[in-house]
């Protein structure tokens, strides 16, 4: 097998996204997370696919020298998982935008996690209609105002995350636009996740929905308006390191380790391997200002995939059948002979 | 009364009830017998959408047609000879297919007052349609049925149930036909998981059978020889079932696992539920969340390097519209059946029409065009099946495979062939001396591109619904636009080279071709072989590749003075026919009522024109 570096992930052709976008520094670090996964999984680039629908963001397979498919909006979902059952060899990624995958697409995206198909759904949300010049999504928050909102929006949006645990998602991770190292962490552990992987990753919008994550992504109060999570470490967080998440009741609080008695022990560990969802929708939830934004992977856990279960059943099938090839299938059944 | 055998060449049968009273099984038994008997063979379910229609009512009937001869035959036929009503409604709404010399047999329990009152009959039935001159037979079906089933053990509800069976009894009496088969299928189909019904359907069947042939009511028993096929093995297929073998032929052919990518619609849904079945056959199926990831998956498939299928009818087609655009652009391969049924919306979802073509030839935006075949008959669908892949795969572009309603549900005997006879599939693989990869560059002879495909060492290419150039680059460039959109049309166009010429079945130049295209065939042919048999000169051409046409087409329609196209809606083919060749005088014959033609009203269409 081949060794990789991230340069041999990038196509010979212009990025064309806007100067200031989010969406470089996660194509940056899709390109920093391949060839790790090549090596982690043993596959060679050819091995490799990318799959993107329609938006800003699913322009993304002609920068990546691999396998790519852009092709129709909302649909990146349903293609990607045509691909992998076909082949499920293959280490298949797919790139799209908030109104791709949750407004024209939210059906194929509901139900590629139902599955728990083996495939990376990197989810670029900017809470905006980009390529159509800035028309609210269904991330942009209630009231926004945009070119379709003059007078701000009067519909909720969806959180990605809870979306994702709603149906049953065995993989959830956020990154930030600004967070490289994360981001290639964060990107790594989805690829390398047995199932439907998604990882939302915050990015702005420098044209229409300019700030969108500011409150959070802020160099200054970074640190303690977000948390980022790693399995089996204390919830804590801050520039201090002094904040924590606990559980008050059935509700998660945050709290200042060393004030009111609290120690390190009371803080929550987390764990991204457990099977029950409530705790990881919880904490996928957490909205600045009153708790942090989570972020790295909050969710991994095991359970059979879609492409998994459809080749052991023709495996098992197989292995009874009576019918191997079109001769005797034709010869199966009622028939009569005409001397 | 003395009761006579009729010898005769065919007989039509109608089994027509409530939709819960199993004439469809009723009826596909007696054809499969028949089939077995040795029995030239056609039929048509013709039933409604509601699984069970409210009891009683006319909109509620269910049939099942069976034309069994003792030489060939290609339609169901027009009118009965015998109709098998199992209530008033079913009576009524049947009537008017009843040959003169028709038999009917009636089960005389169910016209009682709220029966005859659901049917909106006034007074007696007989007088009421004008059929007092038919052999009317009245069973108490219903009562002999519970009467046959008393000691059986069984619950109310499972001996109402088995009247089909006391029916099936009686028409195996009256056709002469063995009940032994039925003693296979029932022994089959229960005796695993309900061992307990096996043996009441078999009394029940059996005393159908003696009550028919004790009572003095039945004037006379038809014997219909077997008839003077070709030698060989035979089975009876179904149009659906057709097309889901013969697409996996043609992934045996290639060399290639099938995939199919569909979502369950209303005629179409049993290729999906047969390709499930065959996974030992390499197929694989997916029952996507909507139309559109039936054909998204289906098109990633063929990314991956399957032969990719995806099977709907004419509201799922819609659906799939912009996605048979991105295999247009993407130039990958890609099957798509719609097994057509009367429209537009959900129109009559089980009864069928030829209303999709202009859909087919023009749905989409931009300059789109990808190929369109037929099948003209249910056994047929394997062969069109199998080509349509083959074209598919070769030339590197979506093909619609047009079958419809009539054809899906409907069966006939087929003599099945021997792999061994057809031709192998030869995909146009990228190899090592097409590096550097340009997957848009093509074959000058046929226009095709190569195919490489994820996995392959050093072809790793981007496709995708933006226009491209022969490299692959995404090109907005005027001129490179039109060469593309230019080299797409011409590599359709020149899948003519690969198709058969059309053939003229008569003499072949004259006053009058008739032309047809797709499930129109038995009934258009039956009816030129009657004006024939008449002593008429006509000739006929029937379409089975519709876009491109065969090459020869203008050169035969030169040689007519008139053509009359004749199809199931109002004058797609006809329409396009002009639009491609306005030099000639065409006529169109046309019905759209969600039913087939009959043969007498063709016959009549034609001599018109004579």
């Amino acid at each position: 097998m081949a060794k990789y570096t991230s340069s041999d992930f990038k196509s010979d052709q212009e990025v064309r996204w806007c100067p200031g976008c989010g969406d470089h520094a996660v194509l940056a670090a899709m390109q920093r997370a391949m060839p790790r996964v090549a090596e982690m999984l043993g596959y060679d680039r050819e091995r490799f696919v990318v799959v993107s629908g329609i938006g800003c963001s699913s322009r993304l397979p002609y920068y990546m020298n691999t396998y790519g498919f852009h092709s129709i909006h909302g649909r990146a979902t349903a293609i990607a998982t045509g691909i992998k059952v076909a082949n499920p060899s293959l280490n298949i990624w797919q790139a799209c935008g908030d109104g791709d995958a949750l407004a024209i697409g939210g059906n194929h995206f509901i139900h590629a996690i139902r599955r728990n198909i083996d495939i990376n759904i990197i989810l670029f949300n900017n809470q905006i209609y980009g390529l159509t010049k800035g028309q609210y999504s269904p991330t942009s928050k209630f009231g926004a105002i945009t070119k379709t909102s003059p007078y701000g929006t009067v519909e909720h949006p969806f959180n990605p995350g809870s979306l994702v645990l709603g149906a049953k998602g065995t993989f959830f991770a956020r990154g930030l636009d600004t967070e490289l190292k994360l981001n290639e962490e964060i990107l790594v552990a989805g690829a390398t996740h047995n199932g439907t992987s998604v990882v939302e990753m915050l990015t702005n919008c420098v044209i229409f929905n300019n700030g969108a994550h500011s409150a959070i992504s802020d160099r200054a109060a970074k640190e303690d308006r977000t948390i980022v999570l790693r399995h089996g470490e204390k919830m804590i967080f801050g520039k201090n390191r002094d904040k924590g998440l606990i559980l008050d009741g059935l509700r998660l609080k945050v709290v200042t380790i060393g004030e009111k008695g609290i120690t390190e022990d009371d803080i929550l560990t987390h764990d991204a391997h457990n099977d029950n969802i409530g705790i990881h929708m919880m904490l996928a939830d957490m909205k600045y200002p009153e708790y942090p934004v989570a972020l790295g992977v909050i969710r991994d856990v095991p359970d059979v995939t879609y492409d998994g279960g459809v080749r052991m059943q023709a495996e098992q099938v197989t292995a009874k059948s009576k019918i191997h090839n079109v001769d005797e299938l034709l010869r199966s059944g009622a028939t009569w002979e005409v001397k | 009364m003395q009761h006579k055998v009729i010898d005769t060449k065919d007989v039509v049968i109608r089994f027509a009830g409530d939709s819960g009273d199993g004439m469809q099984l009723t009826g596909s038994l007696f054809a499969n017998m028949s089939a077995l008997y040795g029995n030239e063979l056609s039929t048509f379910p013709d039933f409604p959408a509601e699984i069970r229609a409210p009891h009683g009512t006319l909109s509620g009937v269910s049939g099942f047609t069976v034309h069994i001869a003792s030489e060939h035959i290609s339609t169901p036929g027009d009118f009965c000879d015998m109709l098998v009503a199992m209530n008033p409604a079913a009576l009524k709404t049947n009537a008017k297919w009843l040959k003169r010399t028709a038999m009917v047999l009636v089960d005389e329990d169910t016209f009682d007052g709220p029966g005859l009152a659901k049917a909106g009959f006034k007074e007696d039935p007989i007088t009421e349609l004008g059929i007092e001159d038919r052999t009317i037979i009245a069973a108490p079906i219903t009562s002999l049925t519970f009467e046959s089933l008393k000691d059986s053990g069984l619950d109310h509800k499972s001996i109402g149930r088995c009247k089909n069976m006391f029916t099936l009894g009686m028409a195996c009496f009256i056709f002469s036909r063995p009940v032994e088969y039925i003693y296979d299928y029932l022994e089959k189909k229960f005796g695993k998981k309900h061992p307990e019904l096996v043996a009441p359907n078999k009394k029940v069947l059996n005393d159908g059978y003696n009550y028919a042939a004790n009572i003095q009511a039945i004037p006379n028993t038809y014997h219909i020889e077997p008839a003077h096929m070709s030698p060989g093995l035979y089975r009876n297929i179904t149009g659906n079932q057709a097309v889901a073998w013969g697409l996996l032929a043609a992934a045996e052919k290639s060399g290639l696992k099938l995939f199919c990518g569909s979502y369950p619609i209303t005629p179409a849904t049993s290729i999906l539920e047969e390709l499930a079945i065959h996974k030992s056959l390499g197929a694989t199926t997916l029952q996507a969340e909507d139309e559109i990831a039936g054909i998204c998956t289906a098109i990633g498939a063929a990314f991956a390097g399957d032969l990719a299928v995806t099977t709907t009818s004419g509201p799922g087609l819609s659906l799939k519209s912009e996605a048979m655009g991105l295999a247009v652009m993407t130039e990958l391969p890609l099957v798509i059946v719609d097994v057509q049924r009367a429209g537009p919306s959900t129109g009559i979802p089980t009864k069928t029409e030829q209303t999709d073509l202009n859909q087919v030839l023009y749905g989409r935006n931009g300059e789109c065009p990808l190929v369109v075949m037929s099948s003209h008959s249910p056994a047929h669908c394997f062969d069109a099946a199998f080509h349509a892949a083959k074209i598919a795969l070769e030339h590197m572009t979506p093909v619609v495979l047009l079958s419809e309603g009539f054809l899906g549900n409907g069966s006939e005997p087929w003599k099945i062939p021997s792999m061994k006879d057809y031709p192998e599939i030869r995909p146009p693989y990228a190899k090592e001396e097409d590096t550097p990869f340009h997957p848009f560059e093509r074959n000058p002879d046929t226009m095709v591109r190569k195919w490489a495909v994820p996995g392959q060492k050093g072809f790793e290419h981007r496709v995708g619904g933006l226009e491209k150039n022969h490299f692959g680059v995404l090109s907005s460039a005027p001129e490179n636009h039109e060469l593309m959109v230019r080299e797409r049309a011409e590599k359709i166009a020149r899948v003519a080279d690969f198709i058969p010429a059309l053939n003229v079945d008569g003499p072949d130049s004259g006053e009058l071709l008739v032309v047809g295209w797709g499930g129109t065939y038995g009934h258009i042919s039956s009816a030129v072989a009657q004006l024939k048999s008449e002593g008429k000169t006509v000739s006929y051409a029937h379409f089975d590749y519709i876009n491109p046409l065969p090459k020869n087409t203008a050169e035969v329609f030169s040689r007519f003075r008139k053509i009359l196209v004749c199809e199931l809606n109002s004058g797609h083919f006809a329409g396009y026919l002009r639009s491609l060749m306005p030099q000639f005088n065409y006529l169109q014959y046309n019905k759209v009522q969600g039913q087939p033609f009959l043969v007498q009203e063709l016959v009549s269409a034609i001599e018109n024109e004579m």
